[in-house]
């Protein structure tokens, strides 16, 4: 059901991690739907992203966007990264069954809440970049087994 | 990867080359049709009362009283909307349970769509029906109960005795979604108060698109498909003749070595979830610890998803299953794992193992230590294990 590319970065994901004192880091998701993404960004001087990571709870889908996702923004100015939309998420793994565009989608808003948490750490604001809309802390249950 | 390891028996199961054998020559030689006069239909006919018959004996049942169908779906549609149809007059409120395969609950929605009133009676966390909730349940016009004998999912086995001395005891009819433990654990109708029970052919290593309905004699629901006079005129149809072959083969194959079979796989199924609860840490065992099939384990591993968990044993040759939304084509994760209180965090990352009689104490083996290292893997990748490793939050499995 997956592409070739889609259970390549599933496999042999790129750039799992955490990045120490990150510039931004954004949570997107919740558990409840089964999928969250954390991605981590660190910018320099000229706003060029220099490295990025991610870790995410999620199906196959999920991991191979988050991948991809970290890929495509390496290296970006912050205007940059803010054009990679879910369709070129989706586009550079060669597609994604239709009950998993929604992962495409988080991918994107997690490279956009990364942003935005750089953006409010800096007190700059970043043209064309909204307030990112799910957030992990909604739906959080505390229940013990 | 040349080696496949089968853990995904409530899925489907291999058919046995005994029953192969079996049904081989109703394909190419016995080919007759069982309603004509001529002895080659009437060896097919021999052939079919046969299946019957080991059918009839394995349940304590008449062999009028079992009807072939096309599988275990058809059965459970046969028997609910054939209840509700012929009882109506008497009432139109239904009980089950909420754990029920979609074969009866989506057969229960669609009844409701029709006026019919339908209860679903909760379960406690080992997934046991509620036995004071389905007392409660009954009314004047409720026709029929139909309560699974064993869950596909969590394996658990559910008090069909007592179930059945509730129904009679109420005047109400009682059916058993039985496709799971039908040839796993001993079932007599007559003792169990059973009305009606759904079986299939292929859970019991017996080929696809085949199964009966149990309808004990005196129980009046019509015929679900109309046509000729097959099955006593109450399943219209050319029977399949080599698939009710088949499934008779199964039957008597499932119900001769169920002893010995079942034993050997209840020490094989503690000895995985021994070591799968002692080895992964944040692990839970889902369903009954003891009153489940004899091959069912379901887990359910804290800060993972099963697809992910899934997708990667089969890159080792591991088959199993998962409970998790994406493997269940929606947001939601299955409706069993809820129903026995699991948060939907903890339900997606469930993974259900079922044995056969050919699994053996190595492929458990390199299952645990596969699942061990793959579970390590993804939250390693998880920003849930990373956040309850930074202490930010308790894990809800200890």
């Amino acid at each position: 059901m997956y592409s070739e590319k889609v259970m390549d970065h599933f496999q042999n994901p790129r750039n799992v991690g955490e990045i120490e004192n990150a510039s931004g880091v954004g949570t997107v998701g919740n558990a409840k739907c089964g999928d969250i993404m954390r991605m981590y960004l660190d910018i320099d001087e000229n706003g060029v992203i220099r490295d990025c990571k991610f870790k995410t709870f999620g199906c196959g889908a999920a991991v191979a966007t988050s991948s991809m996702a970290t890929e495509l923004v390496m290296g970006k100015t912050i205007q940059e990264a803010l054009e990679v939309t879910n369709k070129a998420v989706m586009e550079a793994l060669d597609g994604l069954p239709p009950v998993k565009v929604h992962c495409s989608l988080l991918a994107e808003e997690a490279i956009h809440a990364a942003l935005w948490d750089y953006a409010e750490k800096n007190g700059i604001k970043i043209e064309g970049l909204e307030k990112p809309k799910s957030d992990i802390s909604e739906g959080e249950e505390e229940e013990d087994y | 990867m040349d080696r496949v390891i089968y853990l995904d028996n409530a899925a489907t199961t291999k058919c046995a080359p005994e029953v192969v054998d079996a049904m081989l020559p109703y394909f190419t030689e016995s080919y007759g049709n069982p309603s004509s006069i001529y002895k080659l239909g009437q060896k097919s006919k021999a052939a079919v009362d046969t299946a019957r018959e080991i059918i009839a004996k394995s349940l304590g049942a008449q062999n009028n009283e079992i009807y072939f169908t096309a599988g275990g779906s058809e059965s459970d549609n046969w028997a609910l909307k054939a209840t509700a149809e012929a009882y109506s007059a008497k009432g139109k409120h239904i009980i089950t349970s909420a754990i029920e395969h979609h074969a009866i609950l989506h057969t229960c929605e669609y009844l409701q769509k029709q006026g019919f009133e339908v209860t679903y009676v909760g379960v406690d966390e080992n997934g046991v029906l509620k036995l004071d909730e389905l007392k409660a349940a009954i009314r004047p016009d409720t026709i029929l109960i139909s309560v699974m004998f064993a869950n596909n999912e969590i394996g658990t086995i559910q008090p069909i005795k007592e179930i059945g001395e509730i129904a009679r005891a109420n005047g109400i009819f009682f059916h058993t979604d039985a496709v799971q433990a039908y040839g796993q654990v001993p079932i007599d109708v007559d003792e169990l108060n059973i009305d009606m029970l759904s079986a299939s052919g292929h859970k019991l290593n017996g080929p696809k698109g085949v199964g009966f309905l149990y309808i004990r004699k005196g129980v009046k629901i019509r015929s679900f498909v109309h046509g000729g006079q097959q099955e006593r005129a109450r399943r219209a149809g050319t029977e399949n003749v080599t698939g009710i072959v088949g499934i008779g083969a199964a039957a008597r194959l499932a119900h001769e070595t169920m002893q010995a079979r079942t034993a050997r796989e209840i020490e094989l199924r503690d000895y995985l979830i021994g070591r799968i609860l002692d080895e992964i840490p944040n692990t839970k065992l889902n369903g009954h610890r003891t009153d489940r099939l004899p091959n069912n384990a379901n887990f359910s591993f804290e800060f993972i998803e099963g697809e992910s968990l899934l997708i990667m044993l089969d890159m080792k040759g591991i088959c199993g299953s998962s409970g998790s939304a994406c493997t269940s084509g929606s947001l939601d994760p299955s409706h069993v794992l809820l129903a026995i209180g699991l948060v939907h965090e903890i339900a997606h990352g469930s993974l259900r193992l079922t044995l056969s009689a050919e699994t053996t104490k190595e492929d458990i083996d390199y299952t645990v230590d596969s699942v061990k290292e793959i579970v390590a893997k993804l939250r390693g990748m998880s920003p849930l294990y990373e956040d309850y490793k930074a202490g930010k939050v308790k894990a809800k499995i200890q």
